[in-house]
């Protein structure tokens, strides 16, 4: 009898010590991000923060008829939409480059991964400088006898964020690549070569089952950094971008200026929504995927 | 067929170098460029500026004159910077100010956090651990709203408290910790138990030092994410006395493009530093983020 109280005793012992390791993380994490965040569903729901009037979807229906948070989320959709595929594809690619065994390897690694140690206010001015109507891009381009482009404000826009999103990204996305291509077990490759195999078939039914958990995650991280765009967008252009250019980042920070907390609160619940349901639909596929590999 | 494959290794290491080149010619041409005389940077890109100044006396070439190397090499553009206008240092150490909390605070409070999350395991850690990954990956379109309620209601609302905090308690740490901790060898800690270590030594004097690398490549990728903030400053931060640099070089303006290279360079010093000297603890770092599930 007594030795149960002493094991019992024990355990809540132990109880008390895993909450007192993670108490500081969960505390935090309640003050600065969970409990405030009820507080944004519950304003999502009412009028105003004086009333405390329910007025369940409202607030979400003008959202969606606010025609500068839909130029917003679309211009965030389309970069997104585009600028996603190429960074994970373009990071394979550079891994597979990495992995081919060409010489400086790790020279070259290190090449590609110091755009990401650089910040980004830091290039700005010579994006800048490249990009301006009276650039060193139109420059080069007048050779081709093409004509001078407004690059920062005109449908080119989003290309140029692009190509600064993509020199910012592809490092870490090849980082995660390369560590996931040093996975597949070689003999595997092998017997796909004696079987005379082509490149291709290896690719689709080898490389990509081992590397599915790590394309998920690439994935996931480059559409996370691709809605953190707002940052290069900033740098470069400032409060008033060229309409292409104006962000959901850009719409927040007008609605923080305005203190419309309904619509605030509306607009980050919806964002969170999508993202869960991206997140989701991402592990499903990569399920189906990776069938077979894991496990 | 084995000169095929020299061949195609040529042409990818061709390949490879072009993509090198790209890579490095914004922040080489940042680095050289800052060496260049304020009349010669004026001359070259005053015409970006130029509906801003007119004053005149000054030569600007009509198209913009990009070049590698300065025309006479000079430090006077970093003379300037940190001698003559207190302001750019000023706004160097409202970034370190913020940035240094951020990265102690985030990486200890974590280091508790992942040894719970190692140490004892059950249903309900499971799902808290799960809700933290879901957390990390939430963009600061959501993020930012609760964070700007709270600091509203603490009163620290454009404060430095209001980045610091949240920024202390941010789950990417916890993740990427947790995962390096589980994989130290649990008889070790087993051992050390049946010796009577009491919890606490073991985190400090078994977990810890095992993670020593895994701790600094966390500090180093936490480092560089706040280093390079932008949308936190200009929502809980708006007093513009207290933004980082980051911010701040974006509002450069014509008069001071002479010196915006120079201080962009001395900006991108403390991450390029680290960089070099941490960077295969940085690759590992980043390869053991690799994966959300698990």
């Amino acid at each position: 009898m007594k030795k149960r109280q002493e094991q019992l005793s024990e355990r809540t012992k132990d109880r008390l010590r895993d909450i007192a390791f993670l108490s500081p993380s969960i505390l935090g994490v309640s003050v600065f991000f969970i409990v405030p965040f009820f507080v944004v569903v519950y304003y999502s729901l009412i009028s105003n923060p004086i009333q405390h009037k329910f007025v369940f979807f409202k607030n979400f229906i003008a959202l969606f008829k606010n025609s500068a948070f839909l130029t917003a989320a679309g211009n965030t959709l389309k970069f997104s939409l585009i600028a996603v595929p190429l960074a994970v594809v373009l990071s394979l690619l550079l891994a597979q480059m990495l992995e081919a065994r060409i010489p400086l390897k790790s020279q070259f690694r290190t090449f590609f991964l110091s755009p990401m140690m650089v910040p980004v206010a830091s290039v700005v001015l010579i994006w800048q400088v490249i990009f301006n109507y009276n650039g060193s891009m139109n420059d080069f381009l007048s050779l081709f006898g093409i004509d001078k482009i407004d690059w920062l404000k005109s449908q080119y826009a989003q290309l140029v964020v692009g190509a600064l999103f993509l020199w910012k990204n592809l490092g870490y996305n090849m980082i995660l690549f390369m560590a996931a291509l040093n996975n597949i077990p070689r003999e595997l490759m092998e017997v796909a070569d004696i079987e005379g195999a082509t490149p291709w078939y290896k690719f689709r039914h080898i490389t990509i089952h081992y590397l599915s958990p790590t394309l998920l995650f690439v994935t996931i991280l480059s559409l996370i950094n691709s809605f953190k765009v707002f940052r290069e967008v900033f740098l470069l252009t400032g409060d008033y971008p060229y309409e292409s250019l104006y962000m959901l980042q850009h719409f927040m920070n007008n609605t923080f200026k305005s203190l419309d907390y309904q619509k605030l609160s509306a607009a980050a619940i919806i964002m969170a929504l999508v993202m869960v349901v991206i997140i989701a639909l991402l592990f499903v596929f990569e399920d189906k995927l990776g069938k077979d590999v894991e496990g | 067929m084995k000169k095929k494959r020299y061949f195609g290794r040529a042409a990818l290491t061709l390949l490879a170098a072009i993509f090198a080149v790209l890579f490095l010619l914004p922040t080489v041409l940042t680095i050289t460029n800052s060496f260049m005389s304020e009349s010669e940077i004026n001359s070259n890109y005053g015409v970006i500026y130029k509906k801003a100044e007119s004053s005149g006396s000054t030569y600007i070439s009509e198209k913009v004159n990009l070049k590698f190397i300065p025309d006479k090499v000079t430090f006077s553009q970093y003379i300037t910077a940190l001698i003559k206008s207190p302001d750019y240092l000023l706004k160097f150490w409202n970034s370190a100010i913020l940035v240094v909390p951020i990265v102690i605070l985030q990486v200890a409070i974590a280091a508790l956090a992942a040894y719970s999350f190692t140490r004892y395991r059950g249903k309900l850690k499971s799902f808290i651990f799960f809700f933290y990954v879901i957390l990390m990956l939430m963009p600061y379109q959501v993020t930012l709203v609760p964070n700007y309620l709270v600091s509203d209601w603490l009163g620290i609302l454009n404060t430095r408290w209001a980045i610091i905090m949240p920024g202390a308690f941010a789950p990417f740490s916890v993740f990427l910790l947790t995962k390096f901790m589980r994989r130290i060898p649990a008889s070790l800690i087993e051992a050390a138990k049946l010796d009577g270590a009491g919890e606490w030594h073991i985190f400090t004097k078994i977990c810890l030092p095992q993670c020593r690398s895994a701790l600094y490549s966390i500090a180093i990728l936490v480092f560089i994410d706040y280093w390079n903030m932008v949308e936190q400053p200009l929502i809980l931060l708006p007093d513009s006395t207290m933004q980082p640099l980051s911010v701040f070089l974006s509002q450069i303006n014509a008069g001071e493009i002479g010196l915006a290279f120079a201080v962009a360079v001395i900006y991108m010093v403390p991450s390029l530093l680290l960089f070099l000297h941490g960077e295969e603890a940085l690759v590992e770092g980043i390869t053991n983020s690799g994966s959300v599930k698990g």
